[in-house]
């Protein structure tokens, strides 16, 4: 016999439930009076630096309709390319930049909305830089365990002809499902759980 | 908040044959809106290790006492009056401290507060729903609440769900994220439930039914369960193959 491990294992994942906005974000809902404003509602201030952006979109099912029920969230390095994160060791992020950002889809139109900067970029495991890109988290009803996946920026082509992650992407016209194109006042990212047009997921 | 280094191991690897899959065809629901095609395997870079952290000047007085939070003055939530505690550990076994745990749940009645919601059982005028913490020094947590009905739903023609707590709970890497559902010891619904069955590991579904704590229970006033919570551990960074200044 062998010494054992004593790890424990991770506490198994559940679905969010058609009913996350209560416990996520009540005051989108309704329920006022409990918390004063919801977590993640807000990114930026007057005081944060870098270029506004907002990030619009909407997650698609595999019959091709819009979830009205789920909850993103997102993360994100400030205009400097430094995370809002006491795990961050490269230097002091901007501290008027949470770098996190939770919202839903809209109830009747499946729409989400951010209001945020455009990321810098940061480095790869071996310290090659990353393109430029925010790191979305998806949970609803039907999803077992919540989503992981990367929105990169379409006119950031330079970037991210050299990043290490798009880089190892086998099927090549699969790139494109995580590439936000540019609006009039930022990005669009419609993120597609099922099907011909299915968006990477990453085990991260 | 604490004088502890922050960590930046990678996280240990995600045993996804102990969390449920994605297609789970009796969880409805789920057939749709899971995935076809295989994940993309990523290791952790600084996107992923790294994380929100939340001050206590978030919460309000009564963010962890859902039998006040939403009640009009001198009024109470009805229902059994419980304590959910425990820790949030992570697979290393050691204490989470500072990190937030939010939670949400339907009424004693099995009703929630939701404006897409049908169910005929009536609302509770002072319970709301939904509460959070986070965690002291040692990882612990507690909030005190009624106990969840059980609540039918449209899955099967004669689906209920066990009385069970939403939890979502932050670590301190994006990759710790999680949103799990807390059950009842020896409720006999759980066998039952099409969710709770996306867990294909019997062991796995035990870890998230919290037992009655007699010890915790306060005489005369409410009951308690345990309920402890493990995110992903990490590794040492001494030996990681990382580039100097990473």
């Amino acid at each position: 016999m062998v010494q054992p491990l004593n790890r424990l294992k991770e506490s198994p994942s559940q679905t969010a439930g058609p009913y996350v906005h209560i416990g996520c974000v009540p005051n989108f809902l309704g329920i006022e009076g409990v918390f004063d404003s919801d977590l993640g509602k807000t990114m930026v201030n007057d005081e944060t630096r870098g270029q506004r952006i907002a990030i619009t979109g909407r997650v698609i099912d595999g019959t091709g309709t819009p979830l009205k029920d789920a909850l993103l969230e997102i993360w994100q390095a400030d205009s400097n390319g430094l995370y809002n994160s006491p795990s961050e060791t490269r230097g002091g992020a901007d501290p008027n930049f949470a770098g996190w950002g939770r919202q839903p889809t809209d109830l009747k139109s499946g729409v989400f909305r951010f209001d945020t900067i455009k990321p810098g970029r940061v480095p790869f495991t071996d310290g090659r830089m990353q393109a430029p890109h925010v790191n979305f988290w998806i949970v609803a009803r039907g999803i077992n365990l919540g989503l992981n996946t990367r929105m990169y920026f379409a006119d950031e082509a330079e970037a991210n002809a050299e990043d290490p992650v798009l880089a190892r992407i086998e099927h090549r016209v699969r790139v494109q499902t995580l590439l936000a194109e540019p609006t009039d006042d930022g990005y669009r990212f419609d993120i597609h759980l099922q099907g011909d047009n299915e968006t990477i997921f990453f085990d991260i | 908040m604490r004088n502890a280094t922050y960590e930046t191991g990678a996280f240990f690897v995600r045993d996804r044959s102990w969390h449920p899959k994605a297609y789970t065809p009796d969880y409805k629901t789920s057939v749709t809106r899971s995935p076809q095609k295989a994940l993309l395997s990523l290791e952790n870079t600084v996107s992923e290790i790294t994380g929100p952290v939340f001050g206590h000047d978030i919460l309000g007085e009564k963010d962890n006492d859902l039998i006040y939070n939403f009640a009009r003055p001198g009024e109470s939530a009805i229902g059994e009056r419980i304590i959910v505690h425990g820790k949030v550990l992570d697979e290393r076994g050691r204490g989470v401290p500072g990190v937030l745990v939010e939670f949400w749940q339907a009424n004693a009645a099995g009703r929630y507060r939701h404006k897409n919601e049908g169910y005929m059982a009536p609302l509770d005028p002072n319970f709301g729903g939904c509460g959070r913490t986070i965690t002291d020094d040692d990882g612990g947590y507690a909030f005190r609440t009624v106990k969840p009905g059980p609540y039918p739903w449209p899955n099967g023609v004669n689906d209920w769900r066990p009385a069970h707590i939403h939890f979502s709970i932050f670590g301190y890497g994006f990759a710790q994220r999680l949103i799990t559902q807390m059950y009842f010891e020896g409720d006999p619904l759980i066998p039952l439930c099409p969710i709770v069955r996306t867990i294909a590991d019997e062991a796995a579904i035990e870890q998230l039914v919290a037992p009655l704590d007699m010890a915790s229970t306060v005489p005369m006033d409410a009951r308690a369960y345990k309920f402890d919570i493990v995110l992903r551990g990490r590794r040492s960074t001494m030996f990681e193959n990382r580039m100097e200044g990473n």
